[in-house]
């Protein structure tokens, strides 16, 4: 079908890797067979080359070993300042890494890109290895020449040690070197390098030189020479495949491979990795390395456990995906995850001569079961150089094996148990011997036995099992009260005793572990669960930041520390109070660089790993959030694979929950400055309406009275003149509502508290607004004995005001207000209602806010602050106030106020 | 009712607008106006001119009007009425305090206005000669000397001798405003000045006793903030 288009996600992928490629420096590797090649020479000419074409060439970094044409083509070239060994031993010095990217020339050349970068160098180098100083320098837009040997290569390095005989210990992952825009074999025939060699060309350290004379012999020299011509070769098959990729040289699409390496505790697994590696580069195949941690593999020595640590991190450093999978069967987990990731092939080691002692219990080795079981898979087994585990690992898996029922302090109550299930049994045994024949009296043994084992674990049951033959043997065999058998048919019944109670033991010990196991897991996840909506209901940051470091440090046993960003991009702890699980000691240095660069550092990383803090970037979605830095007080809880990628999955919790509050702030913001602006708006509509009309209404009306006065009647001059005063009027109220309302919002209000009855207040108000009231007829519904209030009275007056006035406004005349007040529990609620129209359907909570009036535009005037300014007050006050509709037509509005404890009573009178 | 031909008012006021306003109302009333744009000079017109009462502006530009009425009242004892904004009452409490008579709150009528230079006028009128010992409130008439109350059924109304008290100073100062300090250190003495809740106490039974509608009051009105007013009936 569309089998001849190329797959839209690759095409993607090709055009990101061009993005990323076109900002990122050119990266071209002189690669060789050995040392005395001719690789820096090479490099040398080709920068003399560019460097005459007008491309500005500094060296970064070049050893010149004192070889004349060496430093001959050195010369005219840019030097950049080395880091030095300042305690000045060693005359060690570094590349500068900083030095480099200040310079940022078009063109860097650093020898020897497989360097381990050496410590007590001041400034101490940020990586561990150059390959991370050349990635940093690469992603500056600085392009690079470099020099590799074939014996550097992670995935070759076991290979070469085999030729060599001589383990190599400084490589560069292979991802570092696929990823080089261009590599150029320097090649020299075998007998030339002799040669070069024998001529003093070849710069050899004294005390290297026996290892060396070993090394160049001819027979290694054709075997890596084949190596790295094999490697180039791989390199341009790549290249052309990645070319009728891109040109759309189009080929049915086909189901890509996917590899799965598995691996066990024993140092095979190091050779697996890498033949695992050498296989799916063959095969252009994804590829996953797994570690099944079942009961038995729990029980390794911690030393045996870190292997796994390092174990997995060459996986990854190999480009594979590094898995642990819980279970008790390593062949069930096996191929239960094999078929739900698609693999196709199955990468097994050759049964180690470990398991083959596993008959006793009946297990085959998993290699075996695995061939038989994995129908749909091709199973391909890895043999060579197995050894024989160290014999100390047997001794630690032996002595693991004991710590299967817990520990010594409840161990002896266990086994005193174990006793007793035996004694409990014989005496069963006793009471059914003269109704039950003895194989039945077995069972009752073994039933012990197993109960003994499930309760509490292997070895108690081992204890009863043994106990219970020599008890049958004794009581119930004749001749009895001696170990003597008289029936050679009993030692058989002692055997498959024994036997069975063992199996059952171990069983049974399997399922508690198990059990152990899968509980674990499940308290992981619960907590990151448990965090997550810790995270979800935090209120604010602070409950955030507290939360997130509290989980972080409950799960994975360490300090934590949140480091995030201030206004100008530095990062620094926030101030979360200090606790246990909150970690002080944290480098700002690392933090910093963690968060620029939005990759992980320290304890367990590549840069900056000589501390034993983790620093993991909190990469939200749009921008980096901050830092979390952790310090285990166990290093294996962090630094295994799976461990540091649920570290990390916590981190991206932590990170996104950070940043869902940041744009909760935003919007918030936002909201705030939309309100804003609305209330402008309202503002601008509101004064432009009820100051301009009543304005106009002065200007003309007092111009008419200025200019034309003879003209008008008596009548017709008060009338103008009354029309004049009452516009001014409403202005002034206009003015002056707007006025108290920002003098009441701006917080600078200070309220000057009295006491006062809200009886003599209305009345105040009331005689106030006599001549408004009209003919409407207000009923006073205040109780004698209704307790003073502890106000502001002036704004309690306002708010009286305000509220009588609005019912005056909306009713017409002849109406009804009625003003009560009422204790009700703890507040004082003051209501004021009328019989007129109400509030017409609009949203009475709505009139509360600033510049809303009952009815829109219009005959009534008031810019509709009235109930805002009572609202302001109210609050002010601590009170709450509300607007409702009234049966069968009319307003309440309801305001309550707190309840003060009353001041004491009057002075007496002296009558 | 007698002339005002004779009455000079002197008005501190900074807004030229509100002063030809002022001169305008208050000489239609018959009253001579003397104008002044700031303290100073307003407090050398009260020594030249020795006007009848002065309408004094809390917000001069030139200094505080409070200051001018207690300098003011160094020497002279005119009713002096206070100009102030409605949300300055802590402002007019230290006017009032500083021997201010009574306040008009802007903006506001000249109606109102006239009616206190007219009620503070007649007060400095009226203290001298005695004639203010009887008070009418509504149906009944307080006859200050003899400490006696009596209906328009000729009834009697006891008080107690603190309502008395109270009923007395806002009666020497009927028509104008009393500050609870002042009343209070007038009715028991200067040491109560703070205890203002126990006044309200007693304006409440006050009410009680005099007014017709004691959740309406027509004479003892509260001036929420400030004081107290006693009007009576013209």
């Amino acid at each position: 079908m569309n089998g001849s288009r190329p797959d839209p996600d690759e095409l993607l992928a090709q055009v990101q890797a061009q993005e990323v490629r076109s900002h990122r420096g050119k990266l071209k590797i002189f690669f060789g067979a050995s040392a005395g090649v001719g690789k820096t020479f090479s490099m040398l000419e080709d920068a003399q080359r560019r460097k005459a074409t007008g491309v500005d060439v500094v060296v970064g970094y070049v050893e010149p070993h004192g070889r004349v044409e060496t430093e001959r083509l050195l010369m005219g070239l840019e030097h950049l300042p080395l880091l030095v060994d300042v305690a000045g031993a060693s005359g060690r010095s570094e590349f500068n890494l900083d030095a480099a990217l200040a310079r940022k020339p078009q063109l860097l050349l650093v020898d020897e890109l497989a360097h381990t970068n050496l410590a007590g160098v001041t400034p101490e180098p940020r990586h561990e290895k150059r390959w991370q100083d050349i990635e940093e320098v690469l992603e500056a837009g600085i392009d690079v020449y470099t020099t590799v040997n074939v014996q550097h290569l992670e995935s070759l390095s076991d290979v070469v040690a085999r030729i060599t005989g001589a383990p190599q210990r400084e490589t560069v992952p292979d991802h570092v070197f696929e990823a080089a825009d261009e590599v150029e074999l320097i090649d020299l025939p075998p007998d030339d390098l002799l040669q070069r060699l024998k001529g003093g060309k070849i710069y050899v350290p004294d005390q290297a030189q026996r290892a060396l004379e070993s090394f160049f012999r001819k027979g290694n020299l054709i075997a890596l020479r084949e190596l790295a011509l094999r490697k180039t070769a791989d390199r341009v098959d790549q290249a052309m495949r990645d070319y009728r990729k891109q040109e759309a040289v189009q080929q049915p699409w086909r189901t890509r491979e996917r590899l799965l390496v598995c691996v066990g505790p024993d140092e095979q697994a190091a050779i697996m990795v890498r033949a695992g590696k050498r296989m799916a580069d063959a095969l252009d195949a994804e590829w996953l390395v797994v570690y099944v941690e079942t009961p038995a593999l729990l029980q390794l020595k911690d030393a045996e456990r870190n292997r796994r640590i390092d174990l997995m991190r060459l996986a990854e450093s190999l480009g594979a995906e590094a898995i642990t999978l819980g279970g008790s069967s390593a062949v069930d987990e096996i191929l239960e995850y094999a078929r739900t990731r698609n693999v196709t092939r199955i990468l097994v080691g050759k049964p180690n001569r470990r398991y083959r002692l596993g008959f006793l219990a009946g297990r085959a080795s998993t290699t075996t079961r695995l061939i038989e079981q994995a129908a749909d898979f091709d199973v391909v087994v890895v043999g060579g150089e197995v050894r024989d585990p160290p014999s100390a690992a047997i001794t630690s898996r032996i002595d693991a094996a004991d710590h299967g029922a817990g520990s010594d302090k409840q161990r002896w109550p266990h086994f005193a148990k174990a006793v007793g299930a035996t004694l409990i049994a014989t005496a069963i045994c006793w009471l059914m011997e003269p109704t039950f024949e003895s194989p039945n009296l077995v069972m009752v043994y073994l039933l012990a036995a197993a109960v003994v084992a499930v309760r509490y674990g292997r070895y108690p049951a081992i204890v009863t099992s043994v106990l219970n033959v020599l008890a049958f043997d004794i009581v119930f065999v004749p001749p009895r009260l001696s170990f003597a058998v008289s029936d050679a048919q009993y030692l058989l019944t002692f055997v498959i005793m024994l036997v069975v109670a063992l199996i059952i033991s171990n069983l049974a010990a399997s399922v508690r572990l198990q059990a152990k196991v899968a509980g674990h897991r499940e308290r992981r996840t619960a907590l990151l669960y448990a965090m997550s909506r810790k995270l979800a209901a935090a209120r604010d940051r602070k409950a955030m930041e507290h939360a997130a470091i509290s989980h972080v440090s409950e799960v994975f046993d360490c300090t934590t520390a949140l480091l995030l960003p201030n206004g100008a991009g530095r990062v620094g702890p926030s101030r979360e109070k200090h606790s246990r699980d909150v970690l002080t000691t944290v480098d700002p240095g690392a933090a910093q660089w963690s968060f620029d660069h939005g990759r992980p550092a320290g304890l367990g990383t590549d840069t900056l790993a000589g501390t034993d803090v983790v620093y993991l970037p909190l990469v939200g979605a749009k921008a980096p959030q901050g830092v979390l830095a952790v310090k285990p007080r166990n290093r294996r809880r962090i630094l295994l694979p799976e461990q540091f990628r649920l570290l990390e999955t916590f981190a991206a919790q932590i990170a996104m929950a950070l940043e869902r509050a940041d744009l909760a702030d935003q919007a918030h913001a936002a909201e705030l400055r939309a309100e804003t602006e609305v209330v402008r708006n309202s503002l601008l509509a509101s004064l432009s309406h009820d100051l301009r009309t009543p304005l106009s209404a002065v200007v003309a009306g007092a111009a008419t009275l200025a200019e034309r006065m003879e003209d008008m009647s008596p009548d017709e001059r008060r009338s103008l003149a009354t029309t004049v005063r009452r516009s001014a009027m409403s202005v002034s109220d206009h003015v002056t509502s707007v006025l108290d309302l920002v003098r009441l919002e701006s917080g600078s209000i200070r309220l000057r508290l009295d006491w006062y009855e809200i009886d003599d207040i209305a009345a105040t108000v009331l005689h106030r607004l006599r001549d408004r009231l009209g003919t409407r007829h207000v009923v006073m519904d205040i109780p004698a004995t209704l307790p003073a209030l502890h106000v502001d009275g002036k704004l309690i007056e306002q708010l009286l005001e305000n509220l009588l006035d609005n019912a005056i406004k909306y009713t017409p005349p002849e109406s009804e207000i009625r003003l009560s007040a009422v204790v009700r529990g703890n507040q004082i609620e003051v209501a004021v209602a009328d019989n007129g129209p109400g509030f017409e359907s609009v949203d009475p909570e709505a009139l509360f806010r600033k510049f809303e009036r009952g009815t829109k535009e219009g005959t009534v005037g008031g810019i509709g602050l009235g109930l805002a300014i009572c609202r302001a007050i109210v609050e002010l006050h601590g009170g709450q106030i509300h607007a409702e509709e009234r049966a069968p037509h009319g307003a309440l509005i309801r305001v309550r106020l707190p309840l003060p404890a009353q001041p004491p009573a009057g002075l007496r009178d002296d009558d | 009712m007698m002339t005002n031909a004779s009455r000079a008012v002197l008005v501190i006021e900074d807004d030229s607008e509100i002063r030809a306003v002022l001169r305008a109302g208050l000489e239609l009333e018959g009253y001579r106006v003397i104008e002044a744009g700031t303290g100073a000079r307003g407090l050398t017109e009260l020594q030249s001119h020795r006007p009848d009462l002065a309408i004094v502006d809390l917000g001069l530009p030139d200094c505080d009007g409070i200051e001018v009425i207690r300098k003011a009242r160094g020497w002279t004892r005119i009713p002096v009425i206070v100009l102030s904004a409605r949300t300055q009452e802590q402002q007019i409490v230290a006017a009032l305090e500083a021997g201010a008579d009574d306040y008009v709150t802007k903006p506001f009528g000249m109606r109102e206005l006239v009616a206190r230079v007219r009620v503070a006028l007649r007060h400095g009128v009226r203290t001298p000669d005695g004639n203010s010992a009887r008070l009418r409130l509504g149906r009944w008439l307080v006859d200050l000397e003899k400490r006696e109350i009596t209906g328009a059924g000729n009834e009697r109304l006891h008080l107690t001798p603190i309502e008395f008290r109270i009923l007395e100073v806002l009666g020497s100062h009927a028509g104008m405003v009393v500050t609870h300090r002042q009343l209070l250190s007038q009715a028991w003495g200067p040491g109560s000045v703070e205890q203002t809740h126990y006044l309200r106490g007693y304006m409440k039974q006050l009410r009680g006793k005099l007014e017709e509608d004691p959740s309406r009051p027509r004479h003892l009105l509260t001036e929420t903030g400030v004081g107290y007013r006693l009007v009576l009936d013209e």
